[in-house]
């Protein structure tokens, strides 16, 4: 067993109020945003910015939302000078499932299955921003050994998320097949685990406010440690194959670059805000969970290209392992769910909280009122694809449409979660 | 030819058949073993049909690998995730610029029936209100193994078709229709709400008890 970090009180305060030099700063120590200064000053973007004059005719193409390479039903509508995009304007909607309506109707625990669909790759992540969310508003405790079921679990899922996302990227660029038969072969392993603990092997439905459904199966955590193992060759297997490619950097670097101003303004989160290089990690800002017992580091790009966020998705999978075999080495025994906690006509008292997490693709946030009755009376996701997307048009513009279909790729969204 | 003389010539190692027959059989086995599936996912399900055709499940042993970004080089319709009303017109249209002979395969229970979003008020309660379906696949996502067996439940399904006669397929019988009317997403609801040829419905019992 090792030791909790014990963190210094007066450490932490001055981290937080800012009165520390910028390089005693080190990626293990807690971090909070820097204070609001010329960096970070918020720009107002302009409505609508003026079309250059064009060469010739502009042509306006709408993109999808049957294409290929949309990574599902997205559609934009594209205006372009030549190849070269002078607009584009993303259409929403047509995987709009209802969920926050359907939250109202249903029962807190009945909500539960639902969360699994709305990022389908990350499905556990979604069970714990929402049980955190319930926990908060009903003030539970989760016990030792949940906990850290909770890590290991939301961990292989950015396994799971990244190595995908990596392979569809790669997919968008045009190789065909090759990247994503290697991440699907890891996801497969995986998804073996998920279904041995939780039975299903893609919408898990799994954690439980307080706890987690069931404890682990005989011999889970060996074949966990097994996967975790081998993953690091998985890795170098990718990066070998794709990393320092030729064809790969010629279409990535410097393609969609995202300025920081511009991604801290529009609530960019997760890799895509760590690749304009900005320190900006719920689980070392907010320490949800046990993620203060870990040592890991937080990745860090500098351009904000598509290059960067390729790579730190690749970074944020090595850091994910380190995660996972400290957990695997500290898990305790115990109980997985408090057994004070009456799940079935779950009642919270009256109230609000927001529940946080950062998800494999950034912040994903529940949002929950409850007026004393057995069902939310708001139901309110945030989910980080699509507030990532909201930033498309400004890294798009004055690319070509085939670099447009990779820098989507590169923010990682899923339909699911941004239609809802 | 008489049944029984067939067989008493099987027996003997004779193989005897007609041309109608061969015919069928050379038709209906190229064409079940060269699905090309359209590349069309809709929502969850559509991971689980790319896992089909990864290296773990090998979609591609039952020939039905080559996915087409273009309807009018597929055959199959794989319908793998939550029809929203916004999309019921682009999934129609999609089916309507197939080429024939055309199959549809309903993937998971949002395509079947509106699955767990069935209440919602943007939610299609199954494709098969507007397309022939052939194959339904239940699961919430169905596993891919289950993606198979309702890809080889089609092979057989295609294996039993006649090239002649009454019973011969839609897309040999020159009066069915090729295409379906396109709903309008409208201001409440889409119109028409169902096509009344595929699916009929059953009359309200309200009626009957008075």
């Amino acid at each position: 067993m090792s030791k909790p970090l014990d963190f210094d009180a007066a450490e932490q305060l001055a981290m937080a109020t800012g009165d520390v030099e910028p390089e005693q700063l080190d990626h293990d120590a807690p971090v909070s945003l820097p204070p609001p200064g010329p960096r970070y000053e918020a720009v107002p973007r302009a409505a609508s910015p003026a079309i250059p004059e064009p060469e010739g005719e502009l042509l306006e193409v709408s993109v999808g939302p049957h294409h290929p390479s949309t990574h599902g039903v997205f559609r934009m509508n594209v205006v372009l000078d030549g190849e070269k995009i002078v607009q584009l304007k993303p259409v929403f909607g047509y995987l709009h499932r209802n969920h926050e309506k359907l939250g109202e109707q249903t029962t807190y625990l009945g909500n539960m299955p639902y969360t699994d669909r709305l990022d389908y790759f990350c499905s556990l992540s979604n069970n714990w921003a929402y049980a955190l969310a319930v926990e908060k508003l009903a003030g539970l405790k989760v016990p030792e050994r949940a906990e850290y079921i909770r890590v290991i679990t939301a961990e292989l899922t950015r396994l799971v998320n990244h190595s995908s996302l990596v392979g569809f990227l790669l997919h968008d660029m045009g190789t065909m097949g090759t990247p994503l038969m290697y991440a699907f072969r890891e996801r497969e392993k995986i998804l073996d685990a998920f279904e041995a603990l939780t039975g299903a092997r893609m919408m898990c439905n799994y954690h439980r406010f307080g706890g987690c459904r069931v404890d682990l199966p005989p011999g889970w955590l060996d074949q966990v440690r097994t996967i975790v193992d081998n993953f690091p060759r998985f890795i170098d297997e990718m990066e070998r194959l794709l990393s320092e490619n030729e064809v790969l950097i010629a279409r990535t670097h410097g393609v969609g670059v995202l300025p920081p101003e511009l991604a801290v303004n529009a609530g960019v989160t997760g890799p895509s805000l760590r690749a304009s290089g900005i320190n900006y990690d719920l689980r070392k800002v907010d320490r949800y969970g046990i993620y203060d017992r870990f040592q890991f580091r937080v990745p860090l790009g500098e351009k904000g290209d598509v290059y960067d966020r390729y790579m730190m998705r690749i970074l944020e999978m090595r850091e994910s392992v380190k995660i996972l075999q400290q957990a695997l080495r500290d898990i305790p025994e115990g109980p997985v769910i408090d057994p004070k906690v009456r799940l079935r006509n779950f009642t919270p008292p009256v109230g609000e909280a927001y529940g946080r997490i950062e998800a494999p693709k950034g912040e994903l946030g529940f949002y929950l009122i409850s007026d004393g009755s057995k069902k939310p009376y708001r139901y309110r996701i945030r989910p980080p694809s699509f507030i990532n997307l909201t930033v498309l048009e400004d890294m798009c513009r004055g690319h070509t449409l085939a670099d447009a279909v990779i820098i989507l790729g590169a923010v990682d969204i899923v339909l699911g979660e941004v239609d809802r | 030819m008489d049944p029984g003389l067939q067989n008493e010539l099987s027996k003997r190692g004779i193989f005897t058949t007609t041309w109608q027959e061969l015919l069928r059989f050379g038709y209906n086995w190229g064409r079940k073993n060269s699905l090309w599936p359209l590349n069309f996912g809709l929502a969850c399900c559509a991971i689980e049909m790319i896992a089909a055709s990864m290296a773990r499940f090998d979609i591609a042993r039952f020939g039905a690998e080559v996915f087409r970004p273009s309807p009018r080089q597929a055959d199959l319709m794989i319908v793998a995730g939550t029809v929203t009303k916004k999309m019921a017109p682009l999934v129609v249209r999609l089916y309507n610029q197939m080429p024939e002979p055309k199959y549809v395969i309903a993937m998971g229970a949002c395509a079947i029936s509106g699955g767990p979003f069935k209440q919602g008020y943007n939610v299609l309660k199954g494709i098969d209100r507007f397309l022939p379906v052939d194959v339904h696949i239940p699961g919430c996502p169905p596993r891919p193994e289950a993606l198979l067996h309702g890809l080889i439940t089609l092979q057989k399904l295609i294996e039993a078709q006649e090239i002649h006669g009454p019973n011969k397929p839609r897309h040999l019988q020159e009066t069915a229709p090729n295409e379906y009317p396109i709903p309008r997403y409208g201001r409440f609801d889409l119109d028409p709400p169902k096509n009344p040829e595929v699916w009929p419905g059953r009359p309200l019992p309200r009626g009957e008890n008075k």
